[in-house]
């Protein structure tokens, strides 16, 4: 696929001559989960700018082999850590998708998944939340077992066969958003609203219900307003600003009329999207930038307003050896490393071992973890090797993302160590101490 | 230049998987670190020696030019392919393979990255001690051929102070070993001869380092000075009183500006200089010189001496001197980062005529560099679209150059002479020098088909138009610029 359009008028949005501040001085290689697996110069983060300047330059077509240099980009962010220039490199591959590659996907199969994905699916939840009753179904009716079994995976295609493997186990119940207040039943410090998102609160809302728990416990009464959506952040990832900046307006507006004082995510990938709001939206957009950036300063990942407040410490230990995986979102793209690793160790009992490279994505990277098997496959193994080397009886990490594809990881070593967020370790040690 | 037989011959080394030979894959192959650009022919990225082995004697047979990479952080374009050719990059040669925590050493490939090895070895209290300003991305093998420096070669010496021996495959593809374990070695001291090579004598491709014991306690001082000239002093009475700091750098008003513009590090912004002093060893000799280096600045009217112990603090101190040639980027469009050495004791005169050099031509330059052996490296900022700024940056890199060897000094401290400084080379040795050199070379590479280009001068004066990184820059700090 080449595209005909002249490519001298491309990455001319504002913004993108950031990508002259990349003075390929190679410091992000080794923070490059792509690059370090491949070896490959094009799978690196200057890679990529040095094809985008290429493309911007006139020097090549932004042909389908370069395209899948950036496609191959987790968007993990590593290398703004490790940039001394302050490259925004996020911005420039998501503003390169928008332009480059989400306007072509052609083939009728990408252009219904994008639609389903898109615009169906995660824009109006109803929809979603129907497809995960399905799917609840399926997993609890013993159908899975089924399906599972030799005979219809011999016969079944081994594609298939794999993405059904990969669906995660619905736990628990779902959490929805509504006019409810968890109330706290010490005393009030204040209220907090809560982002439920899309996937979390299908595939792991006992999630949710331990953050309620853990706010409620530390004085924090709880909403989470009904009316929200979405954070937005697969469609920007995938460079469908349009849809996704409706959905922020949209979460900006319920947000601001819930009367909350600080509005917090479980997910960083969430907390990463909702904080960087301002890049979606203009002076054209129907909200005014004040009201974005009163949104943007309210936002906080759960981990960072737990540090911020006198914490609770539990009052019984947890006995127990964790290892901490950073999510890419909240260590590279909200700069957030320490808050994490303080929580853990204030529960007694805790003894945190460093996981080597925890700074490297896992693979999961949104879905990634579909649409790149082979690499995403590649980086799982080597985070697995890692994890394995801790001899930690728990993995710890901050994103839904992260906890399916390390679950993934752990059945395919057959293990069996659990996988946390660090608000469900915290509720734990809260409620074993309510048992004495 | 597409050469299909070369091509299938490469796939059936390595594999077709590691063979990149398509025009808009090659072109991310262009660059490195530095100013220079060329596209290779073909990058060939094989596993292991025997691999290497027989793309060279392919070449050798074919008579096409070869040149390594690394992570391509290098600053004089070593790594660039200026004749075409085949480019092997190292990037999957990872592996370290064997570390002796008694006899201290490690054996590693060349792609294994510099702060890799101190990684790997920190569980025995062990390190690597060259630590260039990219040890995070650079690897061994370049930094064998740069024979590369860092902030605490002060103290500890240089890459070939820490490499014991190497394999390394010769031109034909013969595989040889220089030097090793131990350290003194019969005959021609060949494992000297080649590091520095800058590629041109034949690729290492297992690499023995020296590893050195962590000392107890190590203290970075941030001393913090009004003006140049009263932290040059302070480097030259420090040094006078036999104190050898790990480390002794120096960061001025301009660089500090870029540093605190791309990622704020603390550097006090409206500082003239600051001074980074790390000191180590046993916890007496630590307190000696603390209080004897702090009275030296104090005399000479320091603003503030900030200092830790803690590593995490350390390393705040020093993130933002590591970064600081590519925080440049936030100020300025296109810079020209000289490396040239001068005696230390005339350190305060060569600051104040490279000013004078840069001002004349209305050029600002920043100082960012290893005060402490006299290792200047002035970034001298232009931009480029202002019609003959390119070449003033390049007359006044060049006038500084000669002002370094006329002081004593010489051309390159630790970046190479590669492209950037082979036009250079007359200024320093005679052509009976250069002679030599040139037959040294010819004995390990009889046809000269490795790294063509580097090193001698043949006329072509470095282009310089790859510096230019055009754009507009949205930068709040006009000022700066102007």
């Amino acid at each position: 696929m080449t595209i005909s359009k002249v490519s001298n008028t491309l990455l001319l949005e504002p913004g993108m001559e950031d990508m002259y501040k990349c003075v390929h001085c190679g410091l992000c290689l080794s923070a490059c989960p792509t690059y370090l697996t491949t070896g490959r110069e094009m799978e690196s983060p200057r890679g990529r700018i040095a094809l985008m300047k290429a493309v911007k330059e006139s020097r090549i077509e932004p042909s389908s082999r370069v395209i899948s240099h950036w496609e191959s980009c987790l968007q993990c962010r590593g290398c703004e850590t490790a940039c001394p220039s302050g490259v925004p490199f996020g911005f420039l591959m998501e503003q390169t998708k928008a332009e480059l590659i989400y306007p072509q996907k052609t083939s009728l199969k990408q252009r219904f998944l994008h639609f389903s994905v898109f615009k169906l699916l995660f824009p109006a939840l109803p929809l979603l939340y129907v497809l995960g009753t399905l799917v609840k179904f399926y997993q609890k009716s013993g159908l899975q077992r089924i399906l599972r079994s030799r005979i219809v995976t011999k016969v079944a295609p081994s594609s298939l066969v794999v993405l059904e493997n990969q669906l995660p186990a619905i736990k628990g119940n779902f959490f929805s958003a509504s006019t409810k207040i968890y109330p706290t039943k010490e005393k009030k410090q204040g209220t907090v609203g809560l982002l439920s998102g899309c996937v979390m609160p299908l595939f792991q809302g006992p999630i949710m219900e331990a953050t309620v728990r853990v706010l409620n416990r530390n004085g924090f009464d709880v909403v989470s307003p009904p009316g929200q959506g979405c954070c937005g952040a697969l469609n920007v990832h995938a460079g469908e600003r349009e849809r996704a900046s409706k959905m922020a307006i949209n979460n900006i507006e319920v947000f601001l009329k819930a009367n909350v004082d600080k509005i917090l995510t479980v997910s960083a990938g969430c907390g990463s999207t909702m904080k960087e709001y301002q890049n979606l939206l203009d002076k054209s957009s129907s909200i005014s930038s004040e009201d974005v950036s009163t949104f943007v300063s309210m936002t906080q990942d759960i981990t960072e307003f737990l540090v911020s407040i006198p914490l609770s410490v539990p009052k019984t230990a947890l006995s127990m050896k964790v290892t901490y995986q950073d999510s890419c979102h909240l260590a590279h793209a909200q700069k957030i490393t320490k808050a994490p690793r303080e929580i853990l160790q204030s529960i007694p009992g805790i003894e945190l071992v460093e996981l080597k490279d925890s700074l490297i994505c896992c693979g999961a990277a949104g879905t990634y973890q579909i649409v790149q098997k082979d690499l995403s496959t590649k980086l799982l193994s080597k985070k697995m090797a890692t994890i394995i080397e801790t001899k930690a009886d728990a993995v710890v990490t901050a994103n839904p993302g992260c906890i399916i594809q390390i679950e993934n990881g752990i059945k395919q070593n057959d293990l069996n160590s659990p996988v946390y967020h660090i608000v469900e370790l915290l509720d734990l040690a809260y409620s074993t101490e309510s048992k004495i | 230049m597409y050469d299909e037989p070369l091509v299938s011959s490469l796939k059936s080394i390595v594999g077709s998987d590691f063979v990149i030979c398509h025009p808009d894959d090659l072109i991310v192959y262009e660059y490195d670190g530095s100013v220079d650009k060329a596209i290779p022919d073909v990058v060939v990225l094989p596993e292991t020696t025997a691999q290497i082995s027989s793309i060279l004697s392919l070449a050798h047979e074919k008579n096409i030019p070869v040149v390594c990479r690394g992570a391509g952080t290098g600053l004089s374009g070593g790594s660039i392919a200026t004749h075409g050719g085949v480019q092997i990059s190292l990037s999957r040669m990872t592996r370290i393979l064997e570390i002796d925590p008694l006899n201290l050493t490690a054996l590693v490939e060349p792609g294994v990255i510099n702060l890799d090895i101190t990684k790997a070895v920190a569980k025995h209290s062990l390190y690597y001690s060259p630590d260039p300003s990219s040890q995070k991305s650079c690897t061994i093998g370049g930094n064998v051929a740069e024979n590369a420096g860092g902030p605490h070669c002060l103290k500890y010496g240089v890459t070939t102070n820490h490499v014991l021996g190497m394999e390394v495959v010769l031109e034909d593809g013969k595989v040889v070993e220089l030097g090793g374990y131990p350290e003194a070695q019969p005959g021609y001291d060949l494992r000297g001869a080649f590091i520095g090579g800058e590629g041109t004598l034949g690729i290492a491709t297992k690499v023995l380092v020296r590893l050195s014991r962590k000392p107890s306690i190590t203290r970075t001082f941030m001393a913090i000075f009004a003006d140049l000239d009263s932290a040059s002093t302070a480097v030259t009475q420090i040094i006078g009183a036999r104190i050898v700091p790990a480390a002794l750098e120096m960061i001025d008003a301009l660089a500090i500006k870029a540093i605190e513009n791309a990622r704020p590090m603390g550097y006090p912004r409206d500082a003239g200089a600051v001074l980074l002093i790390e000191i180590e060893g046993l916890a007496e000799d630590v307190n000696e010189e603390s209080e004897a280096i702090t009275s030296i600045c104090e005399e000479l009217g320091v603003r503030e001496i900030r200092y830790s112990e803690l590593a995490e603090e350390r390393e705040r101190l020093w993130a933002g001197r590591k970064g600081a040639f590519a925080a440049l980027g936030s100020l300025a469009p296109n810079y020209y980062l000289v490396d040239g050495v001068v005696p230390r004791t005339r350190l305060p005169d060569v600051l104040q005529k490279i000013a004078k050099i840069c001002s004349d031509l209305d050029l600002p330059v920043a100082n960012v560099f290893h005060a402490g052996d006299g290792n200047l490296h002035p970034l001298i900022a232009f931009d480029e679209r202002q019609p003959g700024s390119s070449a003033k940056a390049l007359q006044a890199g060049e006038a500084i150059l000669e002002l370094c060897i006329e002081a004593g000094g010489v051309l390159t401290g630790e970046h190479g002479v590669g492209i950037e400084k082979k036009e250079y080379m007359p200024l320093m040795f005679t052509p009976d020098d250069l002679s030599i050199m040139k037959a040294f070379k010819q004995a390990f590479s009889p046809k000269s088909l490795l790294n063509p280009g580097k090193i001698f001068p043949d006329g072509k004066k470095p282009t310089q138009k790859a510096s230019i990184r055009v754009g507009s820059f949205s930068t709040t700090d006009s000022d700066v610029w102007i």
